[in-house]
């Protein structure tokens, strides 16, 4: 490649690897798709995911698609510092061209780049809000952690920013408790994305809700990646969301990659025995 | 003399069902086939005779199995499509390949007009009309009843929906266009002004392959044409 593709990448993940329980050198290669399981045979520890490498480029939605416990929201969590992964690395380029090794940092750095760099949409609404406080207070607090200060400026962003997600300004300060279960996640679209990241990991968002709600949070999706450019991780385990939203897809089971690719190429040439399972599996 | 945009080198295809214990189809078999720059190609055949396959492979929706297809890009130089990766497919699609397919695929609750924008979105170079302008006046040309411009695809005529996604597929001007049928389910007049669009892009230089089973599109468009039997070129015995 002769560099001309516009840019370099965002994120690099590689070797990234979680292991509950006490294991042994044979724990990850005893585990995996080919034997159909996760768990360590010898020391019954759990591989939640192992070696899972991939880039992510700059205003980019990657999808990542498998059953439940197939690892795919491990992933995210440990980039996300919510996780600790065991092994691994992960990359994360700056504005700068410097790059910041994320899981060598501390924990104050972590949480520094977390309210600088990154956002997250979780499936429950209650783990993204603080639901203690108002809407716009959870606003406020993503943006404090941010370096925002001024009270003024605050409320003027939290109220655009809920007005962008279209939750009604005039519910500003109601606890998200009493709103429905679509509002409440553009409430928490609205937290994650207050501090202007150049990273959005989204999990399981629209699980759960309505199909008319789904397709609301999903078009509002849409536009704020074209609007913003926001380079994406979705996690899903539909491939109608993977289908409307990402460029590229993974497909994980038993906690590794089986494969990727373009996500018009996954859907209709899949060629992988789960991913072709998967796609025939369509309504 | 003509410079070659696009050259697959004995390109195949073959299925492998994994779910149907390893069922094997093979769809495309060493197929060698070259493009000019400014030049249409029509690839004729029968239905499953690998047309569409052919088409994808080059798109890469479908995963060749073998074989190369050298694309000369502006900005990546020569290219193989069959192994570039993701990310320098992504750029070309965006900046330089457009594929057309049989029927219109779109995101739900989408406006035509939007689709239509849509086809310019990520590209650059744009003429400095703006994207509304330019997709508003395509529409027009396209003879897309103006009180459906705000209005979902999905709800629209088959006739419709297929000039709504050749305008999407053009709009941006492609160096390479690779279209699906996009007359089969157009009257006489709106058969003709998609070809004129057509080959208004060939004018501007654009290279095109285009699959067709109706002989007066074929004849008003191609330099010259190529025929699959059952995944192989074959002598064609229509030519133009």
């Amino acid at each position: 490649m002769n560099g001309k593709v516009d840019q370099q990448w965002l994120l690099k993940v590689e070797g990234l690897t979680k292991i509950y329980g006490s294991y042994n050198e044979n724990t990850v290669r005893s585990t995996g798709p080919e034997f159909n399981s996760n768990i360590c045979p010898e020391t019954n520890s759990i591989v939640a995911c192992a070696d899972v490498s991939f880039e992510l480029f700059p205003g980019e939605v990657l999808g990542i698609v498998g059953e439940s416990g197939s690892g795919k929201s491990t992933v995210v969590k440990q980039l996300y510092f919510d996780l600790e992964a065991t092994t691994g690395a992960a990359y994360l380029r700056k504005e700068d061209n410097t790059l910041i090794s994320l899981l060598e940092e501390s924990n104050a750095r972590k949480r520094y780049l977390r309210n600088h760099f990154m956002g997250m949409v979780y499936q429950n609404p209650r783990e993204g809000l603080n639901f203690r406080f108002s809407s716009g207070g959870n606003i406020a607090e993503k943006l404090i952690m941010a370096g925002m200060f001024n009270v003024q400026n605050i409320r003027g962003r939290a109220s655009a920013l809920l007005d962008r997600t279209e939750v009604p300004v005039t519910r500003m300060d109601d606890k998200p408790a009493s709103f429905s279960g679509g509002m409440q996640q553009r409430v928490q679209i609205a937290k994650a994305i207050a501090n202007n990241p150049p990273l959005l990991f989204l999990d399981e968002v629209t699980t759960g809700l309505d199909v008319s709600v789904q397709a609301r949070v999903l078009d509002m999706i849409r536009e704020l990646q074209r609007d913003l450019n926001i380079a994406m991780i979705v996690v899903s385990h539909d491939l109608s969301v993977i289908r409307m939203l990402t460029d590229r897809t993974l497909v994980m089971k038993n906690g590794r990659i089986v494969e990727r690719g373009l996500t018009d190429q996954i859907l209709q040439d899949p060629q992988h025995a789960y991913s072709q399972l998967l796609v025939s599996s369509l309504l | 003399m003509a410079s070659k945009v696009l050259e697959l080198n004995g390109l195949g295809k073959e299925f492998t069902l994994r779910i149907l214990n390893d069922k094997r189809i093979a769809a495309l078999h060493g197929i060698n086939l070259s493009i000019n720059k400014g030049e249409v190609v029509g690839l004729i055949g029968k239905s499953g005779s690998g047309k569409s396959t052919l088409m994808k492979c080059i798109y890469r929706t479908y995963l060749p199995s073998s074989g190369e297809i050298w694309y000369h890009s502006d900005a990546l130089g020569a290219i193989d499509l069959a192994t570039a990766s993701d990310h320098e497919i992504l750029h070309l699609r965006k900046q330089e390949i457009t594929y057309c397919a049989q029927f219109l695929s779109v995101i739900p609750r989408v406006s035509a007009l939007e689709v239509v924008m849509a086809g310019l979105y990520g590209r650059t170079n744009q003429s400095g009309v703006g994207a509304l302008e330019l997709a508003s006046d395509y529409l027009a040309r396209i003879e897309l009843p103006k009180e459906l411009w705000d209005a979902y695809p999905s709800t629209f005529s088959g006739g419709e929906q297929q000039r709504v996604n050749v305008a999407r597929a053009i709009i941006s001007n492609p160096k390479l266009l690779l279209i699906d049928e996009p007359t089969a389910s157009l009257d006489h007049k709106t058969k003709n002004v998609v070809i004129e669009m057509i080959l208004e892009l060939r004018e501007k230089g654009t290279s095109i392959l285009v699959i067709s089973h109706d002989t007066f599109t074929l004849e008003r468009m191609c330099d010259r044409m190529v025929e699959l039997q059952q995944g192989t070129i074959i002598t064609p015995l229509i030519s133009v």
